[in-house]
């Protein structure tokens, strides 16, 4: 018999503190959708849960680590990445993923970024793009879209935007993608994907908020999921120069760098570690 | 399921099929599983759930194929899909 049946036994129930669910993103709030893939990449990735930590800094995608049923860390506002630098040089085995929105990584968090990208601390930074700052209601946001409505520009955003992945590749990320929480299976594939990659990699994920950006853009949230369909382009490899978010041109997805290159912890031990000072 | 050109592999294939699981009380009502559920099985049921929202319901429990596809892009870890073993022998050819 093939049936409905009531259960309350979701797949991802073990890597969540179910205490705390339902979590507090709005009805069509595309972080949900990008915490599930998260989650769900990291089960099948067959990394050592044991060894896995989450953290995030402050908004409504820093709320993420509050919800991962992992050792995790809600950190103080753009401060997720250089906490999780810390971790990561204090106890290397661990896998740290950094879990936070564009308003915290890039904004208030933006040279935190370009450093640890720089020096390529070995961590996964998933980052979610809804192009303004939801939690304090939808003010302009550095990755605001050109012309785009938010409180603070009514008129529309006279400022472009971060190109995010060419910031992430300039600065020396070793991995670098973008999807959005249309593309499901691509977004957890390259989740997968760069949880296993030694390195600084760096997932862009697209996710509406339909409360304070959609509402401001007319965009309900099937809308703006419509729009990911409709305008959006996936092409591998693309030169990040060309991934500016222009959605009336076409946004490009994909995965567009994975280069193999000595991470901050390797190139730290072979300078100051040599192993003929620590064994003298 | 229905084929514009039968496949010359079709009677080797075998078409998974899914039970979909719903934890109704979870649902915010987005939407999103039964827009994006590439067999259409789903639609928003008339009753309400404890958070005053309309879950979705299965209309076309036959044809899910255990994609997933619901399970990853439902905000709200609300809905799931597994494989219906029992049927497997039905959706052969
Ligand atoms: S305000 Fe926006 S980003 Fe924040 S939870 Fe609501 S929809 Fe999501
Ligand atoms: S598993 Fe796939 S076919 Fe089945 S209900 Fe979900 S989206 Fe539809
Ligand atoms: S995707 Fe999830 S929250 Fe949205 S309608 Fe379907 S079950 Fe409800």
């Amino acid at each position: 018999m093939t049936q409905t049946k009531k259960s309350s036994g979701h797949p991802l129930d073990g890597l969540l503190r179910l205490d705390r669910i339902p979590h507090i993103w709005c009805p069509g709030c595309g972080i949900g959708t990008a915490f599930s893939s998260c989650l769900i990449a990291m089960k099948t990735s067959g990394i050592d849960l044991q060894k896995t930590v989450m953290v995030s800094g402050i908004g409504c995608s820093g709320r993420g680590a509050g919800y991962v049923n992992l050792d995790s860390y809600h950190t103080t506002h753009g401060r997720a990445i250089p906490f999780a630098t810390g971790m990561k040089l204090a106890n290397p085995e661990l896998n740290v993923v950094v879990f936070s929105g564009d308003g915290d990584l890039f904004a208030i968090g933006g040279n935190h970024f370009i450093h640890a990208a720089r020096r390529n601390v070995d961590m996964t930074i998933i980052c979610i793009n809804n192009f303004n700052y939801g939690m304090t209601g939808g003010q302009v946001a550095p990755t605001t879209p050109y012309q785009a409505k938010t409180t603070t520009t009514p008129a529309g955003n006279p400022e472009r935007p971060f190109n995010l992945p060419l910031l992430a590749y300039a600065s020396g990320a070793t991995y670098v993608s973008r999807w959005t929480i249309l593309h499901t299976r691509d977004l957890m594939e390259s989740i997968e994907e760069a949880l296993k990659k030694r390195g600084f990699s760096f997932i862009e994920v697209l996710a509406p908020c339909p409360v304070n950006y959609g509402r401001r853009n007319r965009e309900k949230a099937l809308d703006s999921l419509k729009i990911y369909q409709e305008r959006t382009i996936i092409k591998n490899d693309a030169h990040p120069t060309e991934l500016d978010i222009d959605f009336d041109r076409g946004v490009i997805l994909g995965k567009f760098i994975d280069l193999d290159q000595p991470t901050c912890t390797e190139m730290y031990d072979k300078t100051c570690r040599p192993k003929d000072l620590l064994y003298d | 399921m229905e084929f514009w050109r039968i496949p010359l592999d079709a009677d080797e294939i075998q078409i998974t099929r899914g039970i979909v699981h719903i934890i109704e009380d979870r649902c915010k009502g987005c939407g999103y599983c039964i827009e994006f559920c590439p067999k259409e099985i789903l639609e928003f049921s008339t009753k309400f759930n404890q958070k005053g929202y309309h879950p979705p319901m299965v209309v076309k429990p036959d044809d899910c194929v255990n994609c997933h596809y619901c399970e990853i892009i439902c905000p709200e870890f609300a809905i799931y899909s597994v494989e219906d073993t029992m049927n497997m022998e039905k959706a052969q050819g």
